[in-house]
């Protein structure tokens, strides 16, 4: 597996070369602030609920905007002729593609702990559902990058590359809302694939398999689906 | 060591490549030439495990390419065409990137990005980003790249295309350089540059083999005799060539136009290798005509690269 602590390495680093990530950290905190502080005071209580429930739809946006140059830049510049031509396999490219990402928006994540610590600050903050809903954010970045990662491997654009990923994430997002069209013997099925509620589920401090499961397969799935691409490509 | 066998790659429904047999032998310089479009890449590509090709393959020692890319990868060092480098990085963060990609580590590595960079002349541009190099530059970084795992194989697409003529004549000795002790495959369609630099040449045209073997050894199966350029002072074209016609061994005769009033100027082809000037100087003799120039010129690899590649 070193192969993919390789490329592991030299994408994070990678994220910082480009000022892309800057902007989307930036556009990340500020969003994610707004949100969080506009409404803070109005609840009069110590907890991270309204930073927690707009991230699903933050993400949507955000990160595709963080994974749409992994695979469309190097396809587009042909370094992924260079890249597919060292000795590492299609699924140590994207695992450790993955892996860089998903470790970006967690560095993008924590400089929020200061919401939480703000909020510890001003009341009595219970770091309960904090804790579960920092996991729940990493596991809800963890799919939305697999599908961005997936989208950026099926085109040499990026701007195409993270519309696709927008779309589908976004899909994702709001699945629960978009419910009444669904024929009620579908119900069961449609509600278990939108993402929000697993999410809230997490972040509200239960842990249960079903909503493991649900991040964890969609990653599974995406980082499949984008190594068969890959192995397509030849 | 490696053997390319009914090899075959269609790109939708377009042929690239056509049952493509050869082999390169161990410590051989290998040129592949042919027009643009023929299927030089495309085979390097499946060489190195870039693409896959739709049937048919190519054996590396005992591995072949569709069973065990990784084992072929480790021996193969591949420079694509134009050197598509990640623009952002600096030289050095590159080749150390690559060194970690080939499995050195620690020590081994520096000593060996510290070769690499003497031996392509990066001194002075190893502290900058690859995208402020200029074209030249980033071919030897691509070289770097390329030789990084001291590979048994180098593949090498159009190594000199888009240098200057110092940088051409620099790579080349590189080449010849590391083909002492390596394989080295490249292409190019610098004809001058293949029989510089190959032991041995393959000609790809419309992704099908229509010439093996060493240079010197194509010119002469397929550049048939010699030819013997004349020029004369004289009025009648026509009495010149019915005398010279009479000498043997000559398969026709051309005349070339524009050679100006009272001049005649003659392309003479030999049926073989036999030299036929001394008997066509002695009829010029005999007739008391003044020669003007007479000289013999053998047939070219760009002549014989031109006639099997000819667009029909």
């Amino acid at each position: 597996m070193s192969g993919a602590l390789t490329v592991f390495k030299k994408e994070l680093r990678g994220f910082f070369f480009s000022p892309i990530a800057y902007i989307v950290i930036t556009t990340f905190l500020l969003l994610s602030g707004w949100f969080f502080f506009s409404t803070f005071f109005l609840y009069n209580q110590a907890e991270l609920r309204s930073f927690f429930s707009q991230l699903p739809i933050t993400f949507a946006f955000i990160v595709p905007a963080v994974t749409m140059r992994l695979f469309s830049e190097e396809l587009n510049s042909g370094s992924f002729e260079l890249l597919s031509t060292l000795p590492v396999t299609p699924c140590q490219i994207v695992v450790g593609k993955f892996l860089a990402a998903l470790t970006f928006i967690a560095l993008m994540l924590l400089p929020t702990i200061t919401y939480a610590l703000s909020a510890a600050a001003l009341g009595d903050l219970d770091w309960g559902p904090v804790f579960g809903g920092y996991c729940g954010a990493l596991l809800l970045a963890g799919a939305y990058t697999g599908v961005g990662l997936l989208a950026s491997s099926l085109t040499k654009n990026q701007i195409v590359a993270f519309i696709i990923g927008m779309a589908i994430c976004f899909m994702l997002t709001i699945f629960e809302r978009m419910l009444f069209f669904v024929p009620e013997s579908l119900l069961a099925i449609f509600a278990y694939l939108g993402s929000t509620t697993h999410f809230q589920n997490i972040s509200r401090g239960i842990i249960d398999t079903r909503d493991l499961l649900y991040f964890l397969s969609i990653i599974f799935i995406a980082l499949y689906a984008t190594t068969f691409v890959l192995r397509e490509k030849r | 060591m490696i053997e390319v066998q009914g090899l075959n790659k269609f790109y939708g429904d377009f042929q690239a490549l056509k049952e493509l047999d050869f082999t390169i032998n161990k410590g051989e310089i290998l040129g592949l030439l042919g027009p643009n479009g023929a299927g030089k890449t495309t085979t390097m590509r499946i060489l190195t495990c870039f693409l896959q090709p739709t049937s048919g393959t190519i054996k590396v020692k005992d591995y072949n390419v569709i069973d065990d890319p990784l084992a072929i990868k480790n021996m193969i060092g591949y420079l694509p065409e134009s050197a598509p480098l990640y623009g952002e990085m600096l030289v050095y963060d590159y080749l150390a990137y690559v060194a970690a990609m080939r499995g050195l580590d620690g020590g081994l590595k520096v000593e060996r990005i510290l070769e690499l960079v003497k031996l392509c002349g990066l001194k002075e541009v190893a502290h900058k980003a690859i995208h402020e190099l200029s074209k030249g530059y980033k071919q030897r970084v691509g070289l770097a790249h390329a030789m990084m795992g001291d590979p048994e194989i180098l593949v090498l697409d159009e190594p000199t295309s888009g240098l200057d003529p110092n940088q051409i004549v620099e790579i080349r000795q590189l080449i010849k350089d590391i083909g002492k002790e390596k394989t080295v495959v490249f292409s190019t369609h610098i004809l001058s540059e293949a029989e510089a630099t190959c032991d041995r040449v393959v000609i790809i045209n419309r992704g099908e083999i229509v010439a093996d073997g060493a240079t010197d050894h194509l010119v002469r199966e397929f550049g048939g005799g010699a030819v013997v350029d004349v020029m004369l002072q004289h009025d009648d074209a026509s009495r010149v060539s019915a005398e010279l016609g009479r000498v043997a061994g000559i398969e026709r005769l051309e005349e070339v136009m524009g050679a100006g009033e009272g001049f005649v100027k003659m392309e003479i082809f030999s049926k073989d290798d036999k030299d036929i000037r001394p008997a066509l100087y002695r009829v010029i003799r005999e007739q008391g005509w003044d020669l003007l120039d007479f000289h013999r010129r053998t047939e070219t690899l760009e002549n014989v690269f031109a006639q099997l590649t000819r667009e029909n």
